[in-house]
């Protein structure tokens, strides 16, 4: 095979090929008339266990760049073009970390993405090592603007908010259907995040006048949500709060619908399957009338809606994560319009001074205050027909709630 | 206080999951008995078989019909694997094989994954919800099918294995590898019959899963960790022991879930397998090597 080899490439071809390719690879710089582009680090969990939530990130980051692209760059660096430099976290750390390390060392100016929490602790802390503007897009663990790293900026609400929003909204709905609900069973899947939210809500609930009949818990993977569903049905409250990841969720409202369960809501927080349109499109009985609390984007925005209909268009969901980081690298852009300048001190100012409100998200103008986004909040949303509508709060609201499930 | 109808419907879930565990498990047993391996690929083509159930059911074909197809297509591939991949790859030694089945697995879960991503998928039928109302309970129809198919199919393996040549061909060199040889039968072909039987099994599980599960590149690990428990249970290379044994550990694994949380519902499992691993190391039906 070495002698095939040799007697095909030899120096004089292997020479005429690469000087070829050098050429082309050169090209581009005698096109572009005006400043270089500025390096963005996109950073998602593209293989893995998250492949298909960084997908529809990555989907959101490159909408934006094109839109900022098309409408001339970014004007006060004399019209310079952003170019993407992406990174795959592979669903771990270890992987955000690594990845974080070769986009400094490609010189790119900011990261946006991570999106799970345990991704965005460990890439922004890297990032941190470098001073390099790192703009978080989803994870919600509080822990990641509370460690006073001046390069983090978290433009989605954190966990703290989203519960508090959640339960506030939970007794705004009950108190205007006069107060059908008393009693709650809580189902939520034993890890860090499940857990968690149990333990708070079973703090909670009490002191706004529900009576919670009994927590269960279950494993993810969970084969069988048989048991769960016999225990909701012996215990019959009036609702039902569910925190699992999509999975188990689908499996468990699948079998309530086998086992004819129906409490007169689902209410569920953070919920992976209740805002998740393959859900509905899969199961759209099982899916009806479920609310959940959650990241979405702002449905009376005419670019929002825009973005939805190109995301459709090419047969793919659209989800709360595309909006996001639609929304973080417009974010971005307009602190590179303001600082005029690719220094990373500078971008950082210039984001910790946003009052940024071009954006898609339910949210008022950005305000960063220890690099948390104070204006961020999420919104409740219900399966309603084909459709997952916003229903809380009523500024942002294109529906009403119906509650009491209809029998 | 949990009323007796509750735990009457918890002991028929656990029956109905049982018989799934038992048809992952079947698989697991005759390739331990035959070829002594445990075969670290039967997740991986458990979720393979369910994407192909999944993809069947896309282009229009129930997975009940999609069964007739999908048994044969996954006996062919597991024979062709046996014939062509691992036993060339393990060179006549046991620990090869063991290695090779575990990068076999390795390489099926990530193409799976880069082919479809790590995406969850469901199928909706159109007997999805159905159920059958026994006045204390309703039992979902699927599982209800998925029930009486794995019943069926253990026993059809059992007559197989005891009254046609190739079932005896398969126990002798189950027995006594070198004997068998003597007296004529060609070895490498009834190990990759086992091998491909075993892929068939998990095929005709993955159908039957189908209307009540859903698909995803990983979600043949959370079946296989339980079947090698009912492997062991009911007695390495025992059939009707696979049957039983999954049969009994659904049962437990749903009592426990219910009684203890279903957080715990694995530790009745595996508390109940140290036990057995104690007192009769053989296995219900298993006899002393």
């Amino acid at each position: 095979m070495t002698h095939g080899l040799d007697s095909k490439w030899t120096r004089r071809r292997f020479l005429a090929a690469s000087s070829g390719g050098a050429a082309m690879l050169a090209a581009p710089s005698y096109l572009r008339a005006q400043a270089a582009p500025i390096k963005v680090g996109i950073l998602q969990p593209l293989t893995g266990a998250l492949a298909f939530d960084g997908q529809q990130g990555l989907m959101g980051s490159e909408a934006a760049i094109k839109v900022i692209n098309d409408a001339g760059g970014i004007k006060s660096l004399g019209g310079a073009k952003l170019e993407m430099a992406q990174g795959d976290a592979r669903s771990t750390p270890d992987g955000g970390n690594a990845e974080v390390e070769r986009l400094n060392s490609d010189g790119v100016v900011a990261i946006v993405g991570g999106f799970a929490s345990p991704i965005c602790l460990a890439a922004t802390q890297a990032a941190s090592r470098y001073d390099l503007p790192y703009i978080v897009d989803v994870g919600v663990t509080d822990a990641i603007v509370q460690r006073g790293l001046k390069n983090t900026f978290r433009f989605a609400p954190g966990f703290g908010v989203v519960s508090r929003t959640a339960l506030d909204n939970l007794v705004k709905l009950n108190d205007a259907a006069g107060k059908p609900a008393k009693t709650v069973v809580l189902v939520h899947e034993d890890g860090l995040f499940g857990s968690g939210l149990a333990k708070l809500l079973q703090a909670e609930l009490p002191n706004r006048g529900f009576d919670i009949l009994d927590t269960i818990a279950h494993p993810t993977p969970a084969r069988d949500m048989s048991n769960v569903a016999l225990q909701i049905k012996a215990k019959n409250p009036d609702l039902l709060i569910p925190s699992s990841y999509y999975g188990e969720f689908v499996l468990l409202a699948r079998t309530m619908q086998q086992q004819r369960i129906k409490p007169k809501g689902i209410y569920s927080i953070l919920n992976g399957a209740a805002s998740n349109f393959r859900f509905l499109k899969e199961f759209p009985e099982a899916a009806q009338y479920v609310m959940d609390c959650n990241h979405w984007w702002d449905p009376r925005k005419e670019a929002a809606q825009a973005l939805r209909k190109e995301v459709e268009a090419q047969g793919k969901f659209f989800t709360y994560n595309t909006a996001l980081n639609y929304s973080c690298v417009l974010l971005l852009a307009d602190a590179l319009e303001r600082a005029a300048s690719t220094d990373r001190a500078k971008i950082t100012e210039a984001l910790a001074s946003s009052t940024f409100a071009g954006h898609i998200m339910p949210y008022g103008p950005t305000r960063f205050g220890d690099g948390q986004n104070q204006g961020a909040a999420p919104v409740n949303l219900q399966v309603q027909g084909n459709d997952i509508k916003v229903i809380f709060p009523d500024a942002f609201a294109d529906a009403k709630p119906v509650f009491p499930v209809p029998a | 206080m949990l009323a007796p109808d509750i735990l009457l419907a918890a002991v028929l879930n656990g029956l109905m999951t049982g018989a799934v565990y038992a048809l992952v498990a079947v698989g697991l047993t005759l390739v331990y008995g035959v070829l002594h391996i445990i075969n670290f690929a039967h997740g991986a083509i458990l979720s393979a078989a369910m994407f192909a159930a999944y993809f069947a059911s896309l282009a229009g074909v129930d997975p009940y019909i999609a069964l007739i197809g999908l048994a044969p297509l996954f006996f062919a591939a597991g024979y062709a694997a046996q014939r062509l991949i691992i036993s060339p790859a393990s060179h006549g030694d046991d620990q090869n094989v063991l290695l090779v089945t575990l990068g076999l697995s390795i390489v099926i879960e990530n193409v799976l994954l880069t082919a479809f991503h790590s995406d969850t998928r469901s199928i909706d039928v159109p007997y999805g919800f159905a159920s059958v109302d026994l006045g204390f309970a309703f039992l979902p129809l699927p599982r209800v099918v998925a029930f009486a198919v794995a019943c069926v199919v253990s026993a059809a393996l059992w007559i197989g294995l005891h009254h046609t040549d190739t079932g005896k061909a398969i126990r002798a060199v189950a027995k006594e590898r070198y004997g068998a040889t003597l007296v004529g039968i060609d070895v490498a072909h009834v190990y990759a019959v086992t091998f491909g039987i075993g892929a068939a099994c998990l095929a005709i599980a993955a159908c039957l899963l189908l209307p009540s599960y859903y698909v995803n590149p990983r979600v043949g690990e959370a079946y296989v960790l339980v079947a090698f428990t009912v492997v062991v249970f009911g007695g390495m290379g025992s059939v009707p022991g696979a049957l039983i044994g999954g049969l009994m550990i659904g049962v437990i694994e749903s009592l426990t879930g219910l009684f203890f949380g279903e957080s715990l519902g694995q530790l009745g499992i595996f508390v109940l397998f140290i036990v057995m691993l104690l007192l009769r190391p053989t296995g219900l039906f298993g006899a002393r090597a």
